[in-house]
């Protein structure tokens, strides 16, 4: 197994895919893309099983030196590994949601879905820093033409907003990018420039670039405002891709990059991170909560989880980030989930305001209680996903600084606020809409599409060890490299003094 | 030297010359008709110089460069690699254009016997290694260019076009010519060699002017900022194959010009030249960027797209690294590329009549009409704009490489900031082709020339370029490496 190039394969697959759907019918290009990201979703159980949990730290390398320049060197490590099982996941989910919402250029659509998948994948395998880039760049085109093309009313303005936010963030990291190559001497293996020592007046700059890149991607406030837009103008399964995994490439970013790579800087700007994720959690949570726009308040709500990442990174030590790279996987699920939920009954009335639904749960039960769930696992209630992460997180952090949890958590609470809130107003209450009335419970499609998130979702918060065991080496590897730099936390237990000894003769000598 | 050798190095240039002038003897002599045989043995003449240059590049002896008539004219991988692009540019040029000019019986043979002279002109420029042979080819290349632009006589913006050429044309000439004669007169010879050992130390205020107004006479020709007002206005009056030769060919005879010029003369004067080409270089990346969002005319568009292309290229020279020209030269080819694709998409957009449009709203809805031309435009507009995973990425890579190695970080943070401004009128191109409600305005069929050029050209600068990298670079990195 480990001899067969299972992750080009996995990359050139969803190439395939997409070019013989541009070739294809609507009929068979639905087809084609269905059966390319099953495939690769099997691949990447592969992978899963294949993956030696605590054995070399990169595994499946590959590596072409075809580029003159740089290489086509592939490989990954245990949480590139679940960022690529959840990417594989989605996939197909998206594929099926967009099965009949999606009726005009199909072939172009599927193509531009699996052109996506492949740079996806790309993002997490490449062992190159230029591979990488080109990956991480590229996934620009797809997604614009996919805003633009099949969105909503402003889906012009919004495609510009993503693509120029976007691109101004990369192009400064790509600036850091050739200083950090030239310096390691022309060395592009990201695993060997992780293991380079920056002086640290150079990480000061190259930290920034690389944050200026990942803060946008991410997107942390107040460079987050792309996300909305682009969220409310997408069709369903562009807003699950974009929420599943195109964030999760800003927080990968911070782990494989900016932390490893400058652990001085990284402690240096402690406080930028933590003060802009505060902000973000409380900030963005309260204007969640007066959205009328149901994908706008899941956007806002991603922002809030988001800034719970970026918290547990920057807590450098093992809680903290495990505890983030669990809310990251978390987080693609639920919020995967809780855009598809939107669409189901956006396909039924055609609008995203909240006031026009209601009472959902007497016409709509099976829908109701997953709708349910999902709302759980974003709040973190325990026994689903969200709470592993945001637990794991919150503890790491804690142990730097008692104050900024403080704030995070009233940030979880204002969350179960809005989710709540919006919970109430779509399922509960009476029916008062005669459309709505008339709307139809799940069909087998989509419970199709829903029920194996659901699975997921309480697999992970039931027994969240099938997906940190692999993330458990490489997160060690990560601590042990950062801390030198580890800031020292607030919460200074002290030993009290003992007390100074009174009668000598009570406690006598041993004769 | 003997004279015998010193022919055989300009073969080329020698071959071209006697194949114009016999097929201008053969143009006296025929009917109108006979303009598609001539431009298809002109065609088969610039192959035959491209072979001879290919053999010449290949001979051992020549190898690192060599010198023909005495030091007026050198040999060497960067004028070879240049001229190549060069001959490359001119015959996809030529076989865009009977089409072009079909209707109305417009197309004469003098065409591609101007394009035959422009190229010679160009492939003295790229050589020269002495004022006065790249004066030479310079006229001989801008006098072919006056006429080519006003090609169609009773066309009003094409004469417009070639009068306008002219006028500025010749003041840049003029610059040029003032430059020369003051760098002569202090440095006391008008050969690159010599000017660049006799021009030692802090430049005097004499050779400075001389040095400034050299570099402006240049500037015109590569069309970089502030000497770029002509562009927009010849570009859009000439007809669209001569803007598509404008756009490729020429340039890359000016700009490697240029850097020979820079490298080989005032290569000892880096204060000097350097931060003329900083700023050139930056106002033209951003002129270029800012100025193109408002324009509504595609071939406006693309010569605002050249200007800051040329901005991109002059960020390699201005390095004076060997890693700089050497990217530089990697960043001509794809640039090459790119624009004459764009341009030979520009000449498929027709109406039913089979008349030429320019309008960017006539492009509305194309990826609906025209799937494949509409894919074709975007791959090369997102490769104009430097996005991954096209090739165009690659070129501008190469470039802020070489800058930030040369430490020069504020001008690649400066330029690459830029060029997300460019960004934004190529994916609103792409926008108007995608995003908008079908005009249906553009419905003639493409031809199978063009389709086949569109094609390969845009298989080039798709992702599959990035495989071409193994073999281009290293003749990018000889051909600078010959200039040192």
């Amino acid at each position: 197994m480990q001899n067969f190039p299972i992750l080009s394969a996995m990359l050139l697959l969803p190439l395939l895919g997409a070019v013989a759907c541009l070739l294809s019918d609507a009929r068979g290009a639905r087809w084609i893309a269905l059966a390319t990201t099953l495939a690769v979703f099997a691949l990447s159980i592969g992978l899963w099983i294949a993956f030696q949990i605590g054995g070399p730290q990169w595994q499946f390398a590959e590596y072409y030196p075809v580029f003159g320049r740089f290489a086509w060197a592939l490989g990954i490590d245990g949480i590139a590994l679940m960022l690529i099982v959840l990417t594989a996941f989605l996939m197909p989910i998206c594929i099926a949601a967009s099965w009949d919402s999606i009726k005009e250029r199909v072939p172009e659509f599927m193509a531009c879905f699996l052109f996506m998948e492949t740079l996806m994948i790309g993002v997490f395998t490449a062992q190159d820093i230029f591979l990488f880039y080109i990956m991480f760049e590229a996934g620009l085109i797809p997604m614009y033409l996919i805003i633009g093309i099949w969105g909503g009313a402003n889906r012009i303005y919004a495609a510009y907003k993503f693509f120029l936010y976007t691109l101004l963030g990369s192009l400064l990291m790509l600036v850091a990018m050739l200083w950090m190559v030239n310096f390691a001497g022309g060395e592009t293996s990201i695993p060997v420039l992780m293991a380079t020592d920056f002086p640290p007046e150079a990480q000061t700059w190259l930290w920034l670039a690389f944050f200026a890149s990942f803060a946008v991607k991410m997107p942390m406030w107040p460079v987050h405002t792309w996300l909305p837009d682009a969220h409310v103008q997408a069709p369903t399964a562009g807003s699950v891709i974009l929420a599943g995994v195109l964030l999760k490439m800003g927080g990968y970013g911070f782990l494989r990059f900016s932390l490893p790579m400058f652990p001085e800087a990284s402690e240096q700007f402690i406080w930028l991170v933590f003060g802009l994720s505060m902000v973000a959690v409380i900030y963005t949570s309260l204007v969640a909560l007066v959205q009328q726009d149901m994908k706008k308040l899941i956007a806002y709500s991603s922002v809030a989880h988001m800034a719970i990442v970026t918290l547990g990174l920057f807590a450098f030590n093992r809680q903290g980030i495990e505890g983030a790279i669990i809310v990251m996987l978390s987080h693609g699920l639920v919020s995967g989930a809780l855009f598809l939920c939107v669409g189901v009954i956006y396909d039924r009335l055609h609008t995203r305001e909240i006031d026009r639904y209601g009472g959902l749960s007497i016409n709509m039960p099976k829908y109701a209680i997953l709708f349910m769930l999902f709302t759980m696992a974003s709040i973190g209630l325990p026994g689903t996903s969200g709470f592993v992460g945001e637990f794991l997180s919150l503890v790491g952090l804690y142990k730097v600084n008692s104050w900024v949890t403080l704030v995070a958590t009233t940030g979880i609470i204002l969350g179960a606020g809005y989710m709540l809130y919006l919970y109430r107003r779509v399922a509960f209450g009476e029916l008062v809409h005669e459309d709505v009335k008339a709307m139809p419970d799940l069909s087998a499609r989509e419970m199709a599409l829903l029920a194996p998130i659901a699975a997921a979702v309480l697999w992970m918060g039931v027994y969240p060890e099938s997906f940190m065991a692999p993330i458990r080496g490489d997160v060690g590897a990560l601590v042990a490299r950062i801390d030198r730099a580890a800031p020292v936390g607030d919460a200074q237990l002290k030993m009290g003094e003992a007390k100074p000894v009174i009668n000598d003769e009570a406690y006598g000598e041993a004769h | 030297m003997d004279l015998a050798s010193s022919l055989w190095l300009v073969s080329p240039e020698l071959f071209l010359s006697v194949s114009a002038l016999i097929l201008l003897l053969v143009v006296a002599w025929s009917p109108e008709k006979a303009a598609r045989l001539v431009t298809i043995l002109s065609v088969a003449a610039l192959f035959g110089a491209s072979i001879l240059l290919m053999v010449l590049a290949h001979q051992t002896e020549f190898k690192g460069g060599a010198d023909a008539f005495d030091g007026l004219y050198r040999m060497d991988e960067f004028g070879s690699s240049a001229k190549f692009l060069i001959y490359l540019a001119a015959i996809i040029s030529l076989m865009v254009a009977p089409r072009f000019f079909r209707d109305g019986g417009k197309y004469r043979s003098e065409y591609p016997i101007l394009i035959l002279f422009a190229t010679i002109g160009m492939g003295m420029m790229v050589s020269a290694t002495d004022m006065m042979t790249l004066y030479i080819g310079l006229e001989l290349n801008s006098l072919s260019a006056y006429v080519l632009a006003s090609f169609i006589r009773t066309d009003i913006r094409s004469s417009e076009a070639g009068l306008k050429y002219f006028v500025l044309g010749a003041l840049a000439s003029g610059m040029l010519l003032f430059g020369i004669s003051l760098v002569y007169g202090f440095a006391g010879s008008t050969s690159f060699a010599v000017i660049g050992e006799s021009l030692t130390g802090d430049l005097a205020t004499g050779p400075l002017i001389g040095l400034v107004l050299v570099l402006s006479g240049l500037a015109f020709k590569i069309s970089a900022v502030p000497f770029h007002m002509w562009t927009p206005d010849v570009y859009e009056g000439a007809p669209t194959p001569v803007t598509a030769f404008f756009a490729s060919a020429p340039k890359v005879a000016a700009v490697a010009m240029t850097a020979r010029v820079i490298i080989d003369a005032f290569g000892g004067q880096t204060s000097a030249w350097q931060q003329i080409i900083v700023f050139v270089a930056l106002a033209s990346i951003v002129l270029g960027a800012v100025a193109a969002i408002g324009q509504q005319n595609i071939k406006r568009l693309l010569a605002y797209s050249s200007i800051n292309n040329v901005g991109f290229l002059l960020i390699g020279l201005a390095t004076g690294t060997e890693q700089g020209i050497s990217a530089m030269m990697f960043y001509l080819a794809i640039y090459v590329a790119m624009t004459l694709g764009a341009f030979i998409c520009v000449l498929e957009m027709r109406d039913k009549d089979d008349r030429p449009l320019e309008s960017l709203s006539s492009l509305a809805g194309l990826s609906q009409t025209r799937p494949g031309l509409a894919a074709a435009f975007a791959v090369f507009m997102f490769s104009l704009a430097g996005i991954p995973p096209l090739f165009g990425f690659w070129g501008k890579f190469v470039v802020f490489d070489a800058a930030v190695a040369a430490g020069m970080l504020p001008l690649a943070v400066i330029g690459i900031a830029a060029s997300v401004i460019g960004a934004y009128y190529y994916i609103k191109v792409v926008k108007i082709i995608y995003f908008d409600d079908p005009a249906n305005e553009i419905v003639a069929t493409g031809h199978k020339t063009e389709n086949g050029l569109i094609a390969v050209l845009a298989l080039f600068v798709s992702p599959l370029g990035y495989l071409a990298i193994p073999a281009i670079a290293p003749i990018t990195a000889a051909a600078a490496a010959s200039l040192f």
